[in-house]
């Protein structure tokens, strides 16, 4: 059997999953034994150029942009897994989610204490930019996600154990340290 | 201000316990409580602003903003709907010219929605500033609204003739009907009220009441149906330096309305019974916790109340029993379902946020200011003193072998007599929707929202603690509703609603499970959202109190007993959609920026 392969990608989340994933160290070798990496920041594939066994999403969405790249994910992907808070539930960024987008855009570029420069009171529109979503939502109120891998972040050690289970078809070991909240 | 808010502190007795009966005071007086009263409330019951804060933000009556000269609270409950509430909103908002949620900009008309008011038979209703105005119609509407702006005051609105029985005493002159359909024990007129504290009451010890009551194996009518008399004996065992007494006429279950009128029509049965309660379980210092909604009654009430002390039938030495001393004061609530549950209420009662405790300690043994406290429905108490009159052999002859006694119910819906009607437990549903002149029923929630709907297949069950328990709530729903849409989310977003938000799985699961109805009702969704609900149901049996246990309720007993509707809805072709539509949401981000949404390039 050929080398499963991985694609990772990082949505409306800060790259702290990504850190994680890079903080099973050394494993990291063993891991590129096990497995070939296409489109991902680790190795900065930026475009899928075949199909892909696991797709891996930090982040929810916030944007038209991680709908489309979410989605991208689930059409090139036989299996997607929701990694982290944000991906999860929305995470920091979902904090919005109780006040209307017009009011955060207000916030962030007209009233804002920090905002000095802004004095013809621009807002960013270019037709380039991804469009902001209503609110943020989690990667399985979008497409549908396989597995769900908790934490913020996951612990490297539980994203190595969740990677070789998919990987051998071996059970998983979840204790309760990892799986509780509080 | 300063010397007023210095008054009605004062009148409580710079008492923080009653920080309730202050806030209504503060709030009737100015029209809110803003940020100044709460300084001076503060100051001067010794409290922090945060603490006066959290106790007004917790009431759905409290409010730091003016609500308007004539605050116009419309009832928002499923029933309301079904007769018409939706023409009736309209025609108030066009005629204030403002949305609810709202007050005109001269401060003179504020429209606001409310949970059930406890009018469910004389549905759509509204309350305004404490009058309650039944059977609205658009017609009504426009002109309760032109006398408004002709300066008329709110009795001056009323142009109905006054309602049955004795809403039409000069005390209530309410338009409320009590609408009694069917009497027994309780709203028979065959009781000489006093005669039990009279004559019998100096004749047993209050050891013998408590067995009377044991004996006859009434459960709570509230809707929890603990035994009574276990209740009561547990309270008496217990040590404490009082003994409280509390009636509980929240009534917030939307469709229950017969505590209304057990307290309109046969008060001092109810005081009565709290006061054989006083004497069973020693305590001199009753409450009648009576709901935000019914603060139309105060006056009569309390007048009732005058009544029984001038007859010596609550004050010192009653029944000329030496030393038997017991009185009862009124203590309003300010629009909070989940004050209904014993405990919470307790907190109510001690001037806080309503939420509930955590149990154990029960009542009995730390309830009301942390003495031993029984708590029980208006019904309960009326029914005591049937129970200490008769005895408790007596009793047993009416209902079940596990439900003893009469329960009244309150009837709405779709039939041709709503109200309310008093039967024997083990009164089967098909029975009773002949009764109540229902035809062509396509469900019936029993209970309340936080009971069960049932079907035609099951009308053949019958009402009683071991088969279809209720408190009282009986809503009828004709073949022309839409149960899901029009009844099951109604609940759903009274329980959000309501939820006082301690617990996260009430605070959420809530939310969470009425986004999925939403879903499901707008055709997106799949099988596995029924999977979903269902399992994700069960997370609220992790709930401290019973709302939140029950909150889940209405979607999953429809979804077990109304599968079909929902059904009905599911897309067949799909095991998965997310129902998220990218248009739709960057709509109003792309708008406040000044751009057109453009989904070419991605």
């Amino acid at each position: 059997m050929s080398k499963p392969i991985i694609a990772t990608t990082s949505l409306a989340g800060c790259f702290g999953c990504h850190m994680s994933i890079l903080d099973i160290d050394e494993r990291i070798l063993q891991l590129i034994e096990l497995v070939e990496f296409n489109k991902s920041p680790v190795d900065d594939i930026k475009t899928f150029t075949k199909p892909v066994d696991i797709g891996i999403i930090e982040g929810g969405c916030c944007n038209s942009e991680n709908v489309e790249v979410l989605k991208s994910f689930r059409k090139n992907c036989k299996i997607l897994i929701s990694l982290g808070e944000c991906a999860i539930m929305g995470g920091l960024p979902a904090l919005r989610n109780g006040i209307p987008i017009e009011e955060c855009l207000h916030e962030a570029y007209i009233n804002g204490p920090t905002v000095q420069l802004n004095k013809t009171g621009i807002m960013p529109n270019d037709d380039e930019l991804p469009m902001l979503l209503d609110r943020v939502y989690p990667c399985h109120e979008i497409v549908k996600i396989d597995y769900f891998l908790p934490g913020c972040p996951p612990r490297a050690d539980l994203i190595w154990d969740a990677l070789v289970a998919l990987i051998t078809g071996d059970p998983m070991k979840l204790p309760y340290e990892v799986i509780k909240f509080d | 201000m300063k010397n007023t808010v210095k008054q009605i502190v004062e009148k409580y007795g710079n008492d923080k316990t009653r920080l309730m009966d202050i806030l209504i005071d503060t709030q009737e007086t100015f029209g809110f409580i803003g940020q100044e009263a709460v300084e001076l409330l503060a100051h001067q019951l010794g409290m922090s602003q945060v603490d006066v804060n959290q106790t007004i933000s917790f009431y759905h009556f409290f409010s730091t903003k003016p609500r308007g000269e004539y605050a116009i609270y419309l009832n928002d409950s499923a029933v309301a709907h079904m007769f018409g509430r939706q023409a009736v909103k309209e025609a108030f908002e066009k005629e204030v010219g403002i949305k609810f949620g709202e007050v005109t900009a001269d401060g003179k008309i504020g429209l606001f929605n409310t949970a059930c008011i406890g009018m469910n038979d004389q549905e759509p209703a509204a309350i305004i500033n404490n009058k309650v105005f039944t059977r609205l119609t658009p017609y009504r509407v426009r002109e309760i609204i032109k006398h408004i702006r002709e300066g008329r005051k709110v009795e001056g609105l009323i142009n109905e003739s006054f309602g049955d029985g004795k809403n039409q005493l000069p005390s209530l002159r309410a338009m409320v009907s009590s609408n009694i359909r069917r009497k027994g024990m309780i709203l028979s007129d065959d009781y000489v009220y006093g005669s039990v504290t009279r004559d019998i009451l100096p004749k047993m010890s209050p050891e013998a009441v408590i067995a009377e009551i044991k004996h006859s194996h009434i459960r709570g009518r509230g809707g929890a149906g603990f035994p009574t008399g276990l209740k009561w004996e547990f309270c008496r065992r217990a040590k404490g330096e009082k003994h409280f007494v509390l009636c509980n006429a929240d009534e917030g279950e939307p469709g229950t309305f017969k505590d209304r009128v057990i307290l309109t029509e046969k008060p001092e049965l109810v005081f009565e019974g709290m006061t054989i309660a006083g004497y069973a379980i020693g305590s001199d210092e009753g409450v009648l916790y009576l709901r935000y909604e019914y603060r139309y009654m105060k006056e009569y009430l309390e007048q009732v109340l005058a009544k029984m002390r001038a007859e010596n039938q609550l004050g010192k030495n009653i029944g000329g029993i030496e030393g038997f001393d017991f009185d009862i004061r009124i203590q309003f609530g300010a629009g909070a379902y989940v004050c209904g549950e014993e405990s919470a209420l307790i907190e109510s009662l001690e001037g806080k946020r309503g939420e509930p405790r955590d149990k154990p300690p029960f009542p009995v043994e730390k309830g009301y200011l942390n003495q031993p406290t029984i708590i029980n429905n208006v019904e309960t108490f009326a029914t005591a003193v049937r129970i200490v009159q008769n005895g408790g052999e007596w009793f047993t002859q009416f209902g079940t072998e596990d439900s003893t006694g009469t329960k009244i119910l309150s009837i709405s819906g779709d039939c041709m007599f709503p109200g309310v009607y008093e039967v024997n437990w083990g009164f089967n549903v098909a029975d009773m929707l002949n009764m109540v002149g229902a035809y062509d029923v396509q469900g019936v929630q029993v209970g309340g929202p936080s009971g069960t709907l049932i079907g035609p297949d099951e009308f053949h069950r019958t009402l009683g603690y071991s088969d279809l328990s209720t408190g009282g709530s009986m809503i009828i729903f004709g073949r022309q509703r839409n149960l899901l849409k029009d009844v099951v989310l109604n609940f759903m977003e009274f329980f959000i609603e309501e939820s006082c938000g301690s617990c996260s799985t009430c605070r959420n699961m809530t939310q969470v499970m009425t986004n999925k109805l939403k879903k499901i009702l707008n055709g997106k969704g799949v099988a596995k959202d029924l999977d979903d609900l269902k399992q994700w149901g069960k997370v609220l049996q992790a709930s401290r109190c019973g709302l939140g246990q029950t909150a889940g309720n209405p979607i999953i007993s429809s979804l077990k007993n109304f599968a079909p509707l929902y059904d009905a809805l599911i897309q067949k072709d799909k095991d998965f959609d997310e129902g998220f539509d990218l248009v739709a949401s960057v709509q109003n981000s792309c708008k406040y920026v000044g751009r057109v949404p453009n989904f070419n390039h991605h």
